[in-house]
C-alpha cells in the first residue's frame, strides 16, 4: 500500500471516530432537552427580576446591624463560626483516617484501600443531606450545620491528606525506624514534619469551601446567614436579599483572599 | 560483634539480593563493602539492622539474633545501630537539633518524645555531638538551609547522640563533592578510633575503601567474593570483584584527596 | 558517662513563644466559634439515641423507592448536563477576557477577574434559591443556577490554563500576520482544548452532586424527594435515595475520569 493510501485510510478512520462522537453527543442532548419539563416561565419573573436588581442597587442597609435580635453581622458571624468549628472537627477526624488511607504507611493493600473506601463514601454525601440528618439528631440550628460540615469535609480532607502522605520522602521515616523508633515516633519525627505544610494548605482550601457551604446551610434550617436569606426570599423583601448576598460575597471574598495568601506563604 | 550465618535474601520479584553470606565482624573494625551496583551492598547493610527482612539464615548482633527478635527487642537492638544514608534522610523542615535528637527516641518513652520533651541529658548529648562534627552553631537552623556535607554531618551527629555501637553507612558520600567526602570519611574514622565504634560502609570509590578501612569485603551477585585487608586488595582483586578493570569514575583520584 | 561539656558557645535558642501564642490564639478562635454556635458535645451525646434510632430506621433501605424516583434522577442528570453545557458556552468568552496573556487591555482583564471572583463566592444552592424565586419551582431554575455556577469553575480553571500555555505558537501566529480571532483559534485553542474539555467534564461531576440537592430549595431534580422523605420521617427511603445518588455519582465519575485520562 502506498503512503498516500495509508494516510487516506487514517484520515477516514479519524473522521469516522469524530462522526460517532458527534452522533453520540447529539443523541445525549436530544434526550436531555426533550426530557426537561418546561412549564413556562411564571409571569412574575420579569417584575421579580427587576425587584431583585433594585434590591441590589438599594439594599436594606439598616439590616446590617441592629442592636437587638437578628441582623446581618450576627448571621455572618454565625456562618464563620460554623465553618471554623466544622473545619476543626474535620481535621480531628481526617488526620487518622487520612493516615489510615495512605498506602505507604500500611503494610497491606487492603488496609489502605478500606480507608480510601470510607473517605470516598463520605465525599459523595452532600453536606446538605448530612445537615438534614443531623437536624434530626440535635435539632435545627448551627450545631447541626457544624456537625454536617465536620463530617462532610472529612472525606475530602482525608483524601488530600492521604495524597500528601503518599507523596512524601520515605527516607526520614526509614531513618527513625533505623534508630529504633516505634510506629508513633516514626509518625511524629518522620511523617508529620514533612507533610505539615501540605496538610495546612489542604485545610485552608477546604475552609474556603466550608464558608460557601456554611452560607447555604441556613436554607434548610442548619444555622448561619442562609436562614435570613431564605426568610427574606419567602417574604419577597428583595432589598434585604440584596444586602445579605452582598454580605456573603464580601465575607467569602475576604476569606478567599486571606486563605490564598496564607497558602502561598506556606508552600 | 556482628555475625551473619548462611544469610540469603530473595526479593519478591525473584531477584537474589544475597546468597549464603557468612561473615563475622568484630568490634572496632572499619569495614568497607565494595562491588558493582546491584551486587547486594545495600541489601547486606539493610539486613544488619533489619530494614530488610532476610529470606533465610540468621544475623546476630552481640550474640542476640535480630532475625528472630520481637518488635520490642528489634527496637532495642536498633537503638545501638546508627545508620547514615546516601540521601541524608533528614527531615528538612525540622531544626538540626531536632534531627539529632530524633536519634534518642528509643531511649525515652513514647509520650515524652511525641511532646518533644527530651531530658536535658539528651539535649546536652545532642549538642555535644554537633560540636564534635563542627556544626554546633547550626543547632537551631532549619536542616534545609544546610549544604549537603553539613547535612551528612548532622546525620553523623545523630548516630553520635544515639550512642551507637555500630554505624552502618550506605554510600554516605555518593551525593557529596570530593572535599566534603573526605571530611565525612575523616569524621567516621575519628568516631571509629576514638569511640571504638564498628563502622560498616558501602563505598563506590575503591580508593577510599583502601585508604580508610581495616577490612574490605567484595560482593558479586550477592556472594562474598573477597574478604581481606586493604593490603591484600590489589588491583587484580578489584578486577575480579567488578568482573572488569576499574573505571575512572570508581576512583576518586589521588589529586582529589 | 560521656562528657557533654561544650567547648564553644551555644548558639542562641530561638524563642518558641510566638508559636505557642499563635496556637493559643487559634485554639481560642475555635473555642469561641464552638460556644457561639452552641456546639455542645453533651447535647450530642444526650441525643445519640436519636442517631441510633435514625440508623435503625434506615434499614432496610426502601429499594422500591428507587423505581419511584428514577424519573427525578434522570431529570437531575439532564439538569447537570444542560447546566454544564450552558455554563461552558458562556465560559468561553469570559476565560479569554480573564487571561492576562490574551488581551492587552489591562483594566478589562482585571475587571473580568474581579467579576469572576465575585461570581465564584456565591454557592450553588443560594443561586438556586434565588432563581427558584424568579422562575418558579422548576428544573429550569436549577439549570440556570448550575449554568452560572459552572461558569465560575470552568472559566477560572481555563484562564489559568491559558496563562500557562507555550508562547511559541502565539509568536508564530503573530509573525504570519493573523488577526486576534485567528491568533486565538490557531495559537491558543489547540493548546488548551484538552484541558478545557477535561475541566468541563470535571464540572459536570461537581454539577451532578449539586443537582441532586437543588430540589431542596425547589429547583428540580431528585432533591425534592429528599425533602419529602425526610418530612415523612421515612428514613428507609432517605437511605435508598442516598445510595441511589451515590451509585449514579460514582458511575458518572468513573466515565468522566476515563474520558479525562484519554484526553490528557
Amino acid at each position: 500500500m502506498s503512503q498516500r493510501d495509508q494516510l487516506k485510510k487514517a484520515r477516514a478512520r479519524k473522521r469516522g471516530k469524530i462522526a460517532i462522537i458527534l452522533i453520540g453527543l447529539i443523541a445525549i442532548y436530544v434526550w436531555a432537552i426533550s426530557g426537561i419539563e418546561f412549564r413556562g416561565i411564571q409571569e412574575t419573573a420579569g417584575p421579580v427580576t427587576k425587584n431583585i436588581l433594585k434590591g441590589f442597587i438599594s439594599p436594606d442597609w439598616s439590616y446590617v446591624y441592629s442592636p437587638d435580635g437578628e441582623d446581618l453581622i450576627r448571621g455572618l458571624l454565625e456562618t464563620l463560626a460554623i465553618a471554623i468549628a466544622g473545619i476543626f472537627l474535620s481535621i480531628i477526624l481526617a488526620v487518622p483516617v487520612g493516615l489510615w488511607a495512605a498506602k505507604n504507611l500500611s503494610k497491606s493493600f487492603i488496609t489502605s484501600q478500606s480507608g480510601k473506601g470510607v473517605l470516598s463514601f463520605f465525599r459523595t454525601l452532600p453536606d446538605i443531606i448530612l445537615a438534614l440528618l443531623f437536624i434530626k439528631v440535635v435539632g435545627p440550628g448551627a450545631f447541626a450545620g457544624m456537625l454536617a460540615l465536620g463530617i462532610g469535609a472529612m472525606g475530602m480532607l482525608g483524601k488530600l491528606y492521604a495524597e500528601e502522605v503518599e507523596a512524601m520522602d520515605p527516607g526520614p521515616v526509614e531513618s527513625i525506624a533505623a534508630v529504633g523508633g516505634n510506629k508513633l515516633q516514626q509518625l511524629a519525627f518522620g511523617v508529620i514534619p514533612q507533610v505539615l505544610p501540605g496538610f495546612i494548605s489542604a485545610t485552608l482550601y477546604r475552609f474556603e469551601i466550608n464558608m460557601r457551604s456554611a452560607a447555604t446551610l441556613g436554607l434548610i434550617g442548619a444555622g448561619g446567614v442562609g436562614t435570613a436569606l431564605i426568610f427574606a426570599i419567602q417574604g419577597r423583601s428583595w432589598d434585604r436579599v440584596g444586602i445579605i448576598l452582598i454580605g456573603i460575597v464580601v465575607v467569602v471574598l475576604i476569606v478567599d483572599l486571606l486563605s490564598s495568601a496564607l497558602r502561598k506563604k506556606i508552600t | 560483634m556482628i555475625e551473619l550465618n548462611d544469610v540469603s535474601k530473595v526479593y519478591s520479584n525473584g531477584v537474589k539480593g544475597l546468597e549464603d553470606v557468612n561473615l563475622k565482624i568484630n568490634k572496632g573494625e572499619f569495614v568497607s563493602i565494595v562491588g558493582l551496583s546491584g551486587a547486594g551492598k545495600s541489601t547486606l547493610l539493610r539486613s544488619i539492622n533489619r530494614l530488610i527482612d532476610i529470606s533465610s539464615g540468621d544475623i546476630k548482633i552481640n550474640e542476640k539474633s535480630i532475625t528472630s527478635a520481637s518488635e520490642k527487642q528489634l527496637r532495642l537492638i536498633r537503638r545501638d545501630i546508627g545508620m547514615i544514608f546516601q540521601s541524608f534522610n533528614l527531615v528538612k523542615r525540622s531544626s538540626v537539633l531536632r534531627n539529632v535528637l530524633s536519634g534518642r527516641v528509643a531511649y525515652n518513652n513514647t509520650l515524652r518524645t511525641l511532646l518533644n520533651l527530651f531530658p536535658q541529658k539528651d539535649v546536652d548529648l545532642a549538642l555535644k555531638a554537633l560540636e564534635r562534627v563542627n556544626i554546633l552553631d547550626k543547632a537551631y537552623t532549619r536542616s534545609s538551609e544546610l549544604s549537603g556535607g553539613q547535612q551528612q554531618r548532622v546525620s553523623i551527629a545523630r548516630t553520635l547522640a544515639q550512642e551507637a555501637k555500630i554505624i552502618l553507612a550506605d554510600e554516605p558520600t555518593a551525593s557529596l563533592d570530593p572535599v566534603t567526602t573526605k571530611q565525612v570519611m575523616d569524621d567516621l574514622k575519628k568516631i571509629n578510633t576514638e569511640d571504638d565504634v564498628t563502622v560498616i560502609i558501602n563505598l563506590h570509590f575503591v580508593d577510599l575503601a583502601k585508604e580508610y578501612s581495616t577490612r574490605i569485603i567484595g560482593l558479586q551477585a550477592g556472594k562474598v567474593v573477597f574478604d581481606g585487608t586493604p593490603e591484600e586488595a590489589t588491583p587484580e582483586v578489584f578486577e575480579e570483584i567488578y568482573g572488569r578493570s576499574l573505571k575512572e569514575d570508581e576512583l576518586l583520584g589521588e589529586e582529589n584527596l | 558517662m560521656i562528657d557533654t561539656k561544650l567547648n564553644g558557645p551555644l548558639p542562641a535558642k530561638p524563642s518558641r513563644w510566638p508559636f505557642y501564642l499563635f496556637l493559643l490564639g487559634l485554639f481560642a478562635i475555635v473555642l469561641i466559634s464552638a460556644i457561639y454556635i452552641g456546639a455542645n458535645p453533651i447535647t450530642f451525646i444526650q441525643n445519640s439515641d436519636n442517631m441510633v434510632d435514625l440508623f435503625v430506621r434506615m434499614f432496610p433501605p426502601a429499594w422500591s423507592y428507587i423505581a419511584t424516583t428514577t424519573p427525578a434522577m434522570l431529570e437531575t442528570i439532564r439538569m447537570a448536563l444542560l447546566g454544564t453545557t450552558i455554563g461552558m458556552i458562556f465560559s468561553i468568552p469570559i476565560m479569554f477576557l480573564c487571561a492576562r496573556n490574551i488581551f492587552r487591555l489591562r483594566w478589562l482583564v482585571e475587571l473580568s477577574r474581579i467579576g469572576l471572583n465575585i461570581l465564584r463566592t456565591i454557592p450553588d444552592l443560594l443561586l438556586a434559591a434565588i432563581f427558584a424565586a424568579i422562575l418558579g419551582f422548576s428544573p429550569l431554575a436549577g439549570i440556570v443556577a448550575l449554568s452560572i455556577f459552572s461558569i465560575g469553575i470552568i472559566a477560572k480553571l481555563s484562564f489559568e490554563a491559558i496563562e500557562n500555555i507555550d508562547n511559541g505558537p502565539l509568536e508564530s501566529m503573530t509573525a504570519v500576520g493573523a488577526n486576534k480571532l485567528q491568533w486565538i483559534a490557531f495559537g491558543v485553542v489547540p493548546q488548551i482544548l484538552p484541558h478545557f474539555v477535561s475541566y468541563v467534564l470535571y464540572t459536570f461531576e461537581i454539577n451532578i452532586r449539586a443537582a441532586a440537592i437543588l430540589g431542596l430549595v425547589g429547583a428540580g431534580g431528585i432533591g425534592v424527594f429528599y425533602d419529602r422523605a425526610l418530612g415523612f420521617f421515612a428514613y428507609d427511603q432517605v437511605l435508598a435515595l442516598i445510595l441511589y445518588t451515590l451509585v449514579v455519582v460514582i458511575i458518572i465519575d468513573l466515565i468522566s475520569l476515563k474520558i479525562r485520562e484519554k484526553l490528557l
